[in-house]
């Protein structure tokens, strides 16, 4: 289907009435994928079971007890930890792919794409090198390190980007792409002697949920929402930057300021999602194409519509990781990501000039 | 409406303008001409407070309008930018939903109001029959009322147009031209346009201000501004190749 006739298949009128029932799908898909995510693995929990342990423990409801205790603890202290740890993770890593591509205005754009992929994996590579072992709150070195590599390098480019004499927004991309070379060879560097530890290094470079716990969740957690949120009271900037900056400007936006802040949410929310899973690549770029291409381009569906498709596919590539024997979700998001977005982009030709 | 008293603008130790006065009065209708690199679109800037001058005052309704919020100068002023690019597909509805930014509540987005302001404003340039069409579809001319009915659905008391009319046929041309007329005279919006065109610009404006080298060499109306010898010495043409239409 060319560009041309799948406008027409989405006249306006319809396309306004859609994101509602979009969002309601979106939101029983979560439901579904959470009760899926919840029962499937090594040791299978039937999925009348999984909802009596889930209403019984998480809603307080009084329901006879037809489920072992063995089955009770895989489902509360293993399997939803982990399964609330990739929705978390898929819609932070979502929202900033859809915030990064809205201030960069640049389809190709990622949560990645200034830096915090590199920084992240450079800050994970030292923690398994370094001779250290230190553990705070079930955080590893190689966590913390993780986020802060991650907005350490966004912080460089960012720094960096402001003395070049090039226009801003061409700026910020070569930088990122320059800093983020430079840190992809110390990551190089690390796993060149990291000798016996390459192998982790490599499981975080690829990402996962094997690691989720109780307490990482409910770390990643308020950083990931808070900044979620605030980006979304920010849509009205968002959507004047599709217009380009200086009509942004003209329509009532402080360029300057919405995009520092935007970029901090942004990179707080993609920061702590790689620490507690690794690099996940995809889910960031491809959800807010598919969201774009149901409703449009206004950022105050965009944001919520790729939270909550994000969320469920990660859970559901979390899934098929487990399901095809513990293989890192980040080999499942980029099998099913790159085929789907050169699918989208031979839809729907991103930019153009009016 | 706008005043501007002793602006000087510089890039790079460049002078762009140079102590420049202008006044433009409420539901004034002004075309601004001169050549390439005359600091037109600079002026334009400077008036929208994206640029601000290195010495002088510009003035907004009576405010300076670098005291003025981006909101609150948006609510005054709407501008019709030069061409723009959009990183994602949108529809000619959505994108001249733009223009209700200034307005449009943080947290709740459109409301009902400004759907019909959008509606209205898509309406007014006559592009009603293209309300949910991908833009990328349209003409040059086509877009072109887009924009302006950006700027329309924006509902400033001023608006700034940086070559409204370049790249269109001359149908296209006076369409636009007719527009800005009508929502001069209908709305008493007030106007200041750049136009290379200087035969469209005497015809349809009352006023004309001759920018050179930053300066304004001449200010008043089309028969006096485009004199033989201020052709010959702005623009460096022979006369006779600017003929005014009649009436």
């Amino acid at each position: 289907m060319s560009a041309a006739s799948l406008s027409h298949a989405l006249p306006g009128l319809a396309r306004r009435r859609r994101p509602l029932w979009i969002a309601l799908a979106g939101a029983a898909a979560l439901v579904v994928v959470l009760v899926l995510g919840v029962a499937a693995g090594s040791v299978a929990v039937a999925p009348a079971d999984t909802l009596g342990i889930l209403g019984s423990r998480l809603l307080g409801l009084d329901l006879a007890r037809t489920w072992s205790a063995a089955a009770e603890t895989i489902v509360i202290e293993l399997r939803l930890p982990r399964v609330l740890t990739a929705m978390v993770v898929g819609l932070g890593l979502a929202v900033a792919g859809a915030t990064f591509q809205g201030l960069l205005r640049n389809p190709l754009a990622d949560p990645y794409v200034l830096g915090t992929a590199s920084g992240a994996a450079l800050g994970a590579a030292i923690a398994v090198v370094l001779p250290v072992r230190a553990v705070v709150l079930e955080f590893g070195l190689l966590h913390g390190l993780a986020f802060a590599g991650a907005l350490g390098a966004v912080l460089l480019v960012y720094r960096l980007s402001r003395v070049g004499g090039l226009a801003p927004l061409t700026s910020l991309l070569l930088t990122g792409y320059a800093v983020g070379s430079l840190l992809a060879a110390g990551l190089a560097m690390a796993m060149f002697v990291s000798g016996a530890g390459l192998r982790q290094i490599f499981a975080y470079l690829l990402g996962g949920f094997d690691a989720a716990s109780w307490l990482r969740l409910a770390t990643a957690t308020p950083l990931i929402l808070v900044a979620s949120v605030a980006i979304l009271a920010r849509a009205r900037a968002l959507n004047g930057l599709l217009l380009g900056e200086e009509a942004a400007a003209h329509l009532g936006v402080d360029v300057r300021r919405e995009r520092a802040i935007m970029l901090a949410l942004a990179s707080l929310a993609t920061a702590a999602a790689v620490a507690v899973s690794g690099l996940i690549g995809f889910v960031g770029l491809v959800v807010p194409h598919v969201v774009r291409l149901l409703v449009g381009p206004n950022a105050r569906l965009v944001l919520p519509l790729s939270a909550l498709l994000g969320a469920s596919l990660m859970v559901v590539a979390d899934l098929a990781a487990r399901l095809l024997g513990d293989i890192p979700v980040g080999v499942v998001t980029a099998v099913v990501g790159a085929p789907f977005f050169l699918a989208i982009l031979r839809r729907a030709r991103a930019g153009y000039e009016l | 409406m706008i005043r501007l008293a002793g602006v000087t603008v510089a890039y790079r130790g460049r002078a762009v303008l140079s102590d420049l006065d202008l006044e433009i009065g409420a539901g004034e209708r002004v075309a601004l001409i001169g050549p390439n690199g005359a600091g037109k679109s600079t002026l334009l800037r400077v008036v929208a407070g994206i640029v601000p001058p290195l010495v002088g005052r510009v003035e907004l309704g009576g405010q300076p309008v670098e005291r003025l919020g981006r909101t609150a100068v948006a609510r005054r002023l709407a501008v019709v930018p030069q061409g723009v690019t959009l990183p994602f597909a949108a529809t000619v509805e959505e994108i001249v939903g733009l223009g209700r930014l200034p307005h449009e509540d943080p947290f709740r987005g459109h409301r009902p109001a400004d759907r019909a302001a959008v509606a209205a404003a898509i309406e007014r340039v006559g592009l009603g029959h293209l309300l949910g069409r991908d833009a990328r579809e349209l003409s040059l001319g086509e877009r072109q009322l887009v924009l302006v009915a950006l700027a329309v659905a924006q509902a400033a008391p001023v608006l700034l147009l940086d070559e409204p009319t370049v790249h269109l046929d001359l149908r296209h041309q006076v369409e636009v031209m007719e527009l800005l007329a009508d929502l001069n005279e209908r709305d008493g919006t007030t106007i200041l346009a750049v136009l290379h065109d200087l035969s469209l610009a005497a015809h349809f404006f009352g006023r004309l201000v001759a920018l050179d080298r930053g300066r304004i060499v001449a200010d008043g109306p089309p028969a006096e501004v485009l004199s033989p010898d201020l052709v010959q010495d702005v623009f460096g043409v022979a006369p006779g190749f600017v003929r005014l239409a009649a009436g």
